[in-house]
Parts: structure tokens; C-alpha cells; sequence
């Protein structure tokens, strides 16, 4: 019996591997597959939207910026009138979900902080309001919500000439919150920058004092000295311009209240609305970021005779923030794309305008393009951000 | 001796003021006095708050009259609900027709319900899935067994919430699964549109999406072929919720140990069978409670399609009280409709809750 030679030729590097058997090749070729089909889905598309668009006879393009919006909007931190363009409205419904998504985040922070930190309370009373608080808050539609606040807003109020005046100058109706307010004086502007001035003085202030605690182990008590400044010495630049007090206080004429500042019924009914939805969900980062916290770290800070604020300041929060930061900038991010809900309520933030100008244009496809490029230039920003804090962060990590 | 004080200290009770009622206020709401200051103030507010509201809801309120007897009274008029249920609950689904999305909607919820339980977690309750939601389509648009059909543009109310968030959670989760495999593919075409379509998604307000599905999705299709409207804004749901999805179970992928990979690359598997046999069955057990939680918010997300005129049961409400009967009670009727909101979103995150404990198996 001759042993037979094995008739399987051994793979040398003259023979070939066929493509379908090298994972280098037939990832290429998966790939390439992969971009024909999405771009012919997108040529597809394309070319249905162009030939409707040609049977509709609309024109495409950003030519409609320049014409004449001829609309009004109800509130504006910019002048503006029918008459503008509506390149200026667009910009006056960005400025406006700014607006309210800077409140609304500053808002969301504090009640989101503060409910979180109850709900770890050691009093059973307070934990449990806490609880239920963010409960029936996370589980509740925001859009019902906002509904919700300007039904309260809007019809339970009474109208201006019944007005709820609680204090003097304070007036609440149906029209909105208005408020007297200090008359416009270059007073309030020099009293603005003397605070500008002592923040940013308390703040080289800090610096200094921490590098000389670094060298000589004294502390130095930068931040009570700021607080004190920041209050006192704009105070000294109102007396010096003479002490203005004059108030322009709101009137009823007509229907309406004339002067003072007048928050609107869509305005407050969104604010309240997300700020009292989002808080909810702040609140339970807040607890599990300072439930993160081992305890050792607490009792270690206080074996060292840290005071108590020391060991939030110092030991507590810079550990807790780590964990904290990166949800809560998304759930703000979640407040902002939230805010454009507004234009359910009627109040005229970007997405509301939009779609004014769409209905009033014809241009879907640049109106819904104008939306998503703002909220993905919001996200965008807001992820680079988050990645330089994560960075620096990470710099701090053992 | 030592036997006699040992039992007179058996005899020793704790002082009174540390156990009992006494002991349980003392320790959880006056244990110091910023405690007790802070119990004080939060009864207060209580105090000043529950006793308006209470008498609003329960006193002076009326439960089941006409529109005209609630003029006269200052508390809650409730009426509004038993009196336009039918519409807010089943909207304009025909007349008579009722107890086809009443049944579906039952059979839905027990289908929930059964599905709980985790040992009934097999593959048998996919095809059970599946039989019963041809079941409901057949009830909810009829056609066959002499049941007239109900176009879907009459399709409104609850059953509506229900179909958008169960049926845009169930498509959209193989899609979400894709993507996040995409996502963390070595190849870099598909890396790069799984990620920017994932990012994209995430950047925009789920609102822009049902604008684009009711205002230029018609633009995309060729002449002549439109789309029904509840599923252009099922598609906006779908696409959405997939993003979301595909994040979460990312996070699944992210969370298996390099040896699980390993492992099954030395048995020779191909990536086809790594995934489905080896890394996906783990992978998404480990994302079964953030995924409730994606249903949840979906379900929550299912009332902004009110913007776009869909009859969702936020939208039904809001047709009740446009009727100048009802105008003016608002407040009941979003009330009503926030508890029936609360009781699902509730039951959901409180379940998500449990699973994730019973899944923690600590490692």
C-alpha cells in the first residue's frame, strides 16, 4: 500500500486567495455596495423631490430671506415689524427659543439641584414631597404639560380690567405677568458694569488666593470678599448718579396695561412647563451623582477637619460633578430641542416661525432644512463642549 | 448574680422616645432643628396648599351633571369626561364599531401583561407578538369577517397613542440594533453613516421630523403615490426612536468584555453568528431596562403628533373642549388625561426599575 500524498496543495503566496474570501477585500466591496444604495436612495428622492417641485412650480432656494415677512410677532428681543424681512424674523424665533432655554437651563439647575438634594433629605417629609414631585413630573408629556399651564394661564386668569394685583405695581390677568420696573436711567448701565468689573476682579481675587494658600497653607477668603463687593459697591454707584428711583409703573388703558414689564401667558406657560418637566430628571442625576460619592471620601474630608461647606466645596462636589455634568448637559440639551413644542402654545420661537414662513412661502424643504441646521448647531456646540470637559476632567482622574 | 442581670437587662426596654410612633417621628422628621424647622415649613405649605385642592376636586366639584349645572359652581366640573369619553378615548372611529378598538386595545394590554413575566421569555412569545398584531390591524381596519372598514384617517384617540408608540418601538428597534452594529463596525463608510445619521437624529427636536413626514415627505415619492398620513408620522417615529435605540444598545455592545469577542473569533465563527449567537443575546439583556425607558419616552413623544393635526388622545381632548359646551374646563380634562398618561408611564418605569434590579446579578 503506497501512502497517498495529500492532494490539498498547501496555500503558498503564489496561489491566490479568492476575493470573496479575503475579509480586507469583502469589506470594501460591502462598503462600496452599502454607499450605492444610499446614495441611490438619495439620488431617487432627489429626483422625485425636483421633478415635484418643477410640477408645483415652486422655486427652491434662499431668495425668500430677502421678501417682506409680513406677519407680526407677539414678543421680540430685537425690533421688528411686519415690514422686515424674513431673514430678521427667523432671527428674531432664534433669539427668542435662546431666550427661553437660557432661563429655562438657569431655572431647571437651581429647582433640579434642590429637589435632588431633598430628595436624599433625612426628613421623611421632605424626601417624599421630593419623590413624588419628580414622579409626577418624568411621567406626564411635557406637550400636555405646557397645555396644561396655559389653560391655567389663559383662561383661569382674569382679563386686564379684573387684574389680580397682589402687590402694588404687580399685576396678573390673562394678558401675562406685568411688572413695574426701575425707569431706564445710565445709572442701571454703570451699576451693570461695576458687577461685571467685581466678577471678573473676584475671580483673578480667587486666583491669587489659592495660589497663596498653595505656598503658605493661609487661606484667604476671596469669595465672601467678592460677595460683599458685588453687592456693595454697585449699590455706591446708584447713590453716586443720585439715587434714581423713579419706577415706570404699569396702567391700565383700554384693554391692555400700558409700561412695566409684561412677561406673556405663552412665555410663562413654557418656562414653567420645562423647567418643571426637565427638573424632574435633573433631580435624579443630582441624587445619583452625590449617591456616587463614597462615603469614606465624607468622613475621610471630615477627619481632616474640613467645616461642612469646605467638604461639599472641596470633596463632594468636584467628585459628584463628573458624574453630574455629562447627563445634565444632555438633559439641557433635551430642554432646548423641547422649547420648539412652543409652537403648539403660540409662542413665536424659531421652529413657530418657521413654519409660518413655510406656510406662508411654500418652502417646506428649506423651512424644516433651516430647523434642523439651528437645533444640530445647538447639539453640535453642545457636544463640543461636553468632549473639552470630559477632557479636562479626565486630566484631574487618577 | 450574673444570670439576674442578665435578665433584668432582658427586662430594660428602650426609652420610649426612640421607638413606636414617638421614636419614628423623632428620627425621620425632627431629628435637629433645621429638620424640625424644615418639617414645620414643608406642613405648612401643605397645610396652606391640599385643603383648596381638595375641596376643589372632591367638595364642590360635580362628577356627573350637564354642562349647565357646572356654571353654577366653583369647584371641578369632572362632567366633561363622562360626557365626551366616547370621543376622547376612541376619537371618530365609527359608531357602533366600538368594541373593535376596545378589544384590540385589551388584547394589547395583556399581551403587556403577560409578557412581564421574564420565564415567559421565549420564542414562542415573539410569534404570539406577531399573531396578535395581525389581530389587532385586522380588528382596528376590519374589511374582513363583515367588519366594515375604518380608514386610518379615522383612526384617533387612544387607540392611536397605543399604535404609534408599540409599533414605532417594534420597528424601530431591529433598525436601532443595526445601526449600533454599524456604529461599531471597522468599516469606515458604514462607521460614518451610522454615526452621522445617529448624531443627526439625536441633534433635532423629534418635531422637525413630523414636520418634515407631514410637509415634504409627499415632495419625496413620485407622482401619484402618496403615503397615508398616521404612517408618515409612524416613519418620523420609527426613523427617531431608532436613533435613540441604537444608542442604547451601543452602550450593550460597549458593556461585553473583549474576551466574549475573542472567544468567539477562536471558535471560527463568522461575525454573522458572533453577534447573534454570542454578543447580541447578552448585549441586549444587559439593555432591557433603558429600553423601557425608550418606550416610555416614546410613548410620552406619540402627543407631539398634535402639531401635525393627528388625532392622538391629547388631541381628542382638545377637540371636546373647543366645544363651546365645554370650553372653559381645561384644567379637568388635562388633569384627566395627565393621570391617564401617569398610570402607563407609571406602571412602565416602575417595571424598568424592577428589571433592572432583578438583571443586576452583580458581578
Amino acid at each position: 500500500m503506497e501512502q497517498k500524498q495529500n492532494p490539498i496543495p498547501i496555500n503558498t503566496a503564489e496561489t491566490a486567495v479568492p476575493f470573496w474570501r479575503d475579509a480586507g477585500k469583502r469589506a470594501l466591496l460591502f462598503q462600496i455596495v452599502a454607499l450605492f444604495v444610499v446614495g441611490g436612495i438619495s439620488y431617487y428622492l432627489f429626483s422625485n423631490t425636483q421633478a415635484n417641485l418643477a410640477r408645483q412650480s415652486i422655486a427652491t432656494g434662499f431668495g425668500f430671506w430677502e421678501k417682506e415677512a409680513s406677519f407680526e410677532i407677539g414678543e421680540s428681543l430685537i425690533r421688528y415689524s411686519a415690514a422686515d424681512s424674513y431673514a430678521r424674523a427667523l432671527l428674531v424665533g432664534a433669539l427668542n427659543t435662546l431666550k427661553v432655554a437660557f432661563i429655562g437651563i438657569i431655572l431647571t439647575t437651581i429647582l433640579g439641584s434642590f429637589v435632588g438634594v431633598a430628595r436624599l433629605s433625612s426628613n421623611w417629609l421632605v424626601s417624599k414631597v421630593a419623590g413624588s414631585f419628580i414622579e409626577v413630573m418624568q411621567n406626564i408629556p411635557v406637550l400636555l404639560q405646557l397645555f396644561f399651564w396655559y389653560a391655567i394661564f389663559y383662561e383661569s386668569f382674569p382679563s386686564p380690567r379684573q387684574a389680580l394685583n397682589p402687590i402694588k405695581g404687580v399685576f396678573f390677568c390673562n394678558r401675562g405677568f406685568i411688572f413695574a420696573i426701575p425707569e431706564s436711567h445710565s445709572a442701571h448701565v454703570a451699576m451693570g458694569g461695576m458687577f461685571l468689573v467685581v466678577l471678573i476682579g473676584g475671580w483673578f481675587l480667587n486666583r491669587w488666593g489659592y495660589k497663596r494658600q498653595e505656598l503658605t497653607g493661609k487661606a484667604f477668603p476671596a469669595g465672601r470678599i467678592t460677595t460683599a463687593l458685588a453687592l456693595f459697591l454697585p449699590l455706591l454707584v446708584w447713590a453716586f448718579y443720585g439715587a434714581p428711583t423713579a419706577m415706570n409703573v404699569p396702567e391700565l388703558r383700554g384693554f391692555n396695561f400700558q409700561g412695566g414689564l409684561t412677561i406673556s401667558p405663552e412665555f410663562s406657560a413654557l418656562l414653567l412647563g420645562l423647567v418643571l418637566y426637565t427638573s424632574a430628571f435633573v433631580a435624579e442625576i443630582v441624587r445619583a451623582g452625590i449617591q456616587s460619592i463614597n462615603r469614606g471620601q465624607i468622613e475621610a474630608a471630615k477627619a481632616i477637619a474640613l467645616r461642612p461647606g469646605q467638604v461639599l466645596r472641596l470633596v463632594i462636589m468636584p467628585q459628584a460633578l463628573r458624574v453630574i455634568i455629562p447627563p445634565l448637559t444632555s438633559q439641557m440639551l433635551n430642554l432646548t430641542k423641547n422649547s420648539s413644542l412652543a409652537v403648539a402654545i403660540g409662542y413665536a420661537d424659531f421652529v413657530a416661525v418657521a413654519n409660518t414662513t413655510i406656510n406662508q412661502t411654500g418652502q417646506a424643504i428649506e423651512g424644516v432644512a433651516m430647523i434642523m441646521v439651528v437645533y444640530l448647531f445647538f447639539s453640535l456646540s453642545t457636544s463640543v463642549f461636553m468632549n473639552w470637559y470630559n477632557k479636562r476632567m479626565a486630566l484631574v482622574e487618577r | 448574680m450574673p444570670e439576674s442581670t442578665a435578665a433584668k437587662r432582658e427586662q430594660l426596654k428602650p426609652p420610649v422616645s426612640n421607638v413606636g410612633i414617638i421614636g419614628w417621628l423623632r428620627t425621620n422628621l425632627f431629628s435637629t432643628w433645621y429638620n424640625s424647622l424644615l418639617t414645620i415649613a414643608m406642613l405648612g405649605i401643605l397645610a396652606w396648599l391640599v385643603p383648596p385642592l381638595f375641596r376643589w376636586v372632591f367638595i364642590d366639584s360635580l362628577w356627573n351633571s350637564s354642562a349647565e349645572a357646572c356654571r353654577d359652581i366653583d369647584g371641578a366640573c369632572w362632567s366633561v369626561i363622562p360626557n365626551n369619553i366616547r370621543f376622547i378615548i376612541l376619537g371618530f372611529f365609527p359608531e357602533g364599531q366600538e368594541w373593535r378598538p376596545i378589544l384590540a386595545m385589551i388584547l394589547l394590554l395583556s399581551l403587556v401583561i403577560y409578557s412581564k413575566e421574564r420565564s415567559r421569555w421565549k420564542k414562542s412569545l415573539a410569534w404570539l407578538w406577531l399573531i396578535n398584531l395581525i389581530i389587532m390591524g385586522t380588528l382596528m381596519y376590519g374589511g374582513v369577517l363583515g367588519m366594515p372598514v375604518v380608514e386610518t384617517s379615522q383612526w384617533s384617540g387612544l387607540p392611536l397613542t397605543f399604535l404609534l408608540s408599540f409599533f414605532g418601538m417594534i420597528v424601530a428597534y431591529p433598525l436601532g440594533i443595526l445601526l449600533a452594529l454599524g456604529r461599531r463596525s471597522e468599516m469606515p463608510a458604514i462607521k460614518t453613516l451610522c454615526v452621522v445619521y445617529i448624531e443627526m437624529i439625536r441633534g433635532v427636536p423629534l418635531i422637525s421630523l413630523l414636520f418634515m413626514s407631514s410637509i415634504m415627505f409627499p415632495l419625496f415619492l413620485p407622482e401619484g403615490v402618496s403615503i397615508d398620513k398616521v404612517l408618515r408620522a409612524l416613519i418620523a417615529i420609527i426613523l427617531f426612536t431608532a436613533a435613540y435605540i441604537a444608542e442604547v444598545v451601543r452602550g450593550g455592545l460597549q458593556a461585553m468584555p473583549r474576551g466574549q469577542y475573542e472567544a468567539a473569533d477562536s471558535l471560527g465563527l463568522p461575525y454573522k453568528h458572533t453577534m447573534r449567537l454570542v454578543i447580541l443575546p447578552q448585549a441586549l439583556k444587559i439593555v432591557i431596562p433603558p429600553s423601557v425607558g425608550v418606550l416610555l419616552s416614546v410613548f410620552k413623544d406619540t402627543s407631539l403628533v398634535v402639531i401635525i393635526a393627528l388625532y392622538d388622545v391629547l388631541k381628542t381632548t382638545m377637540v371636546t373642549l373647543s366645544n363651546p359646551k365645554w370650553a372653559g374646563y381645561s384644567s379637568e380634562s388635562y388633569i384627566f388625561l395627565a393621570l391617564l398618561y401617569f398610570v402607563f408611564c407609571y406602571a412602565m418605569s416602575s417595571y424598568s426599575r424592577k428589571l433592572e434590579k432583578e438583571l443586576h446579578t452583580g458581578h
